[in-house]
């Protein structure tokens, strides 16, 4: 299998009593782009936060099932949830820095995992803003709040946050929902950048940016996963009459 | 129904009126009781200089061959025991506050909570009598002391009052750090230890900071328990197991026995002044901290 791939096997996902996801498998391919649509409340976004356990913050939730990533799964014994966040980083629907200066925000992740050694900092925090495309709008202002740039900015910003920790997977949960067109269209155009050097999953509310800027759609309905495949494919001969009805806007 | 409409509208005016007479109520409260000590304190000035009121460190209004009227011992035991208090209530209360919000188990806190709150409402006598009979004597025997009742343990019991203050409002001041940065430093692989000491904590060190201040005119105005447990010298403490006299103990050993109308009478008056700006500073200062917090957010 190939390196930093994912794999899910079966998955069933519960809220308490509620059974949020059903028997869920799919794979992710290394340096790719995957997508997830679907309506509200299909169960997308839960699903993407199996894929680094950011459920178990969750109390009262459940999972069945494996997520491989190489081979290795997960859910397994004598995981370790650190590393594993470690290697699977996340973006956030709504742009959350820290209240702290641009530089701690990218340079937070490096440090709680213990490196303290200013130089190389200065080189990560250098090199993730330049992953992002945020360095050459804040490299005069690494010490000024991160609450005081704009919603784009910060949304890229997170996403720098994320790459300086120098993770394998990057998964995205709808995070250009809350940004304007223009923002938008700068962080899909660097998504496509970084899937050169990530394997990325996204969650989004939008087909277009779904047919836009992935190789891969996942099409989810009620906790089911209805259909996946090539984008194209997806998006032009749909097999499933459920997918077509959707990505034609006949529900939704 | 015309009538009734005026009828109620009459009466809403009523109701808001009646509201505004209760919050002038409070400022004319307010104002009255600085009025008073102001009006009754004012008269020690004409017999003690106010420079010597506020260097001298001699406070002994009832001498034999000479009266001194010198309140700095008092004002510096004062903020003696009130900052020893918080070296212990700070981190104690912090971090009971950052245990309830973001680790105790729903359990705990159902326990923990009301607890807090039933020790907020000890009496203040009551802790008096515990630094008497239980910290006194405990701090005497590791210190190897003649006794107990000193500096550090009117700091032990202040320190114990102002605690449910700093809990209850660093408590909120940490519920009211979004969740969006713990799940953003959680995802990125940092601890939950981590997550709390980087990052949540310094989201809230303002309101942190105002429960701070807000512990601290608790523990400056608190009478009782000083009174009974610091030993009562007048003198300008040498150490922090030295027997010390705070403006309040003062006030609550002297105005009993003193005559009326007399420069001593007077000047106890000029001692709750001193301490009522001291408080209100401290107010004020927690306020505008509060205040630079909520425009943050």
């Amino acid at each position: 299998m190939a390196k930093n791939s994912m794999e899910v096997k079966d998955l069933d996902f519960y809220y308490g009593d509620f059974h949020a996801l059903h028997n869920i498998s799919l794979k992710m391919p290394a340096n790719k782009v995957t997508s997830f649509i679907g309506p509200s409340g299909c169960g997308k976004s839960t699903f993407l936060r199996t894929l680094n356990r950011m459920n178990d913050l969750i109390e009262g939730t459940r999972v069945d099932g494996a997520v491989l990533i190489d081979g290795k799964n997960i859910y397994g014994e004598g995981i370790d949830i650190v590393d594993l966040r470690k290697r699977v980083g996340m973006v956030f629907q709504h742009p959350n820095p820290f209240p702290k200066s641009i530089y701690d925000n990218v340079a937070y992740g490096p440090r709680a995992h213990g490196l303290k050694d200013k130089e190389k900092l200065d080189q990560i925090v250098e090199e993730s803003l330049k992953s992002a495309a945020l360095w050459d709008e804040v490299k005069d202002k690494l010490d000024s709040s991160a609450m005081g740039i704009s919603g784009g900015q910060k949304q890229r910003l997170c996403i720098a946050r994320a790459l300086a920790v120098n993770p394998e997977i990057l998964l995205m949960d709808e995070p250009t929902s809350a940004l304007d067109p223009i923002a938008t269209a700068k962080i899909e155009d660097l998504i496509e950048d970084l899937k050169k050097d990530y394997t990325i999953v996204i969650v989004t509310h939008s087909m277009q940016q779904a047919a836009r800027i992935s190789d891969y759609t996942a099409f989810f309905y009620m906790g089911d996963l209805i259909e996946h495949g090539a984008t194209e494919k997806i998006f032009e001969k749909p097999e499933n009459q459920k997918t077509e009805d959707y990505i034609t806007g006949r529900f939704g | 129904m015309k009538r009734r409409s005026k009828f109620s509208k009459i009466k809403e005016k009523m109701v808001e009126k009646f509201f505004l007479l209760n919050g002038l109520l409070v400022v004319f409260i307010l104002v009255g009781i600085f009025y008073l000590l102001l009006n009754e304190s004012l008269p020690t000035f004409k017999e003690v200089s106010i420079v010597e009121f506020f260097t001298s460190t001699t406070w002994n209004p009832t001498g034999y061959h000479k009266v001194s009227y010198g309140i700095v011992s008092l004002i510096f035991s004062t903020i003696m025991v009130t900052v020893g208090s918080l070296i212990f209530a700070v981190p104690l209360g912090i971090a009971c506050a950052a245990y309830l919000s973001e680790i105790a188990p729903a359990k705990a806190r159902e326990i923990l909570k009301p607890t807090i709150e039933i020790l907020a409402g000890i009496p203040s006598v009551v802790i008096g009598f515990l630094g008497i009979v239980l910290i006194g004597p405990m701090i005497a025997k590791i210190f190897n002391l003649p006794n107990g009742l000193n500096a550090i343990n009117g700091s032990v019991l202040l320190g114990i009052m102002a605690l449910p203050t700093i809990i209850s409002i660093s408590e909120d001041a940490i519920n009211a750090v979004p969740d969006d940065y713990k799940k953003a430093s959680l995802a990125l692989g940092a601890t939950e230890w981590q997550t709390l000491v980087k990052v949540t904590i310094p989201a809230a060190l303002s309101g942190i900071i105002a429960a701070v201040m807000l512990g601290m005119g608790r523990a400056i105005g608190e009478t009782m328990a000083v009174l009974m447990a610091t030993g009562n010298a007048p003198a300008f403490p040498k150490s922090i197991f030295s027997a010390v006299r705070t403006l309040t103990a003062t006030i609550g050993i002297e105005l009993g026995e003193v005559a009326y109308n007399t420069t001593h009478y007077y000047s106890l008056f000029a001692v709750g002044l001193v301490l009522f700006v001291m408080t209100f500073l401290i107010n004020i200062v927690s306020d505008w901290v509060l205040n630079k917090y909520e425009e943050a957010e």
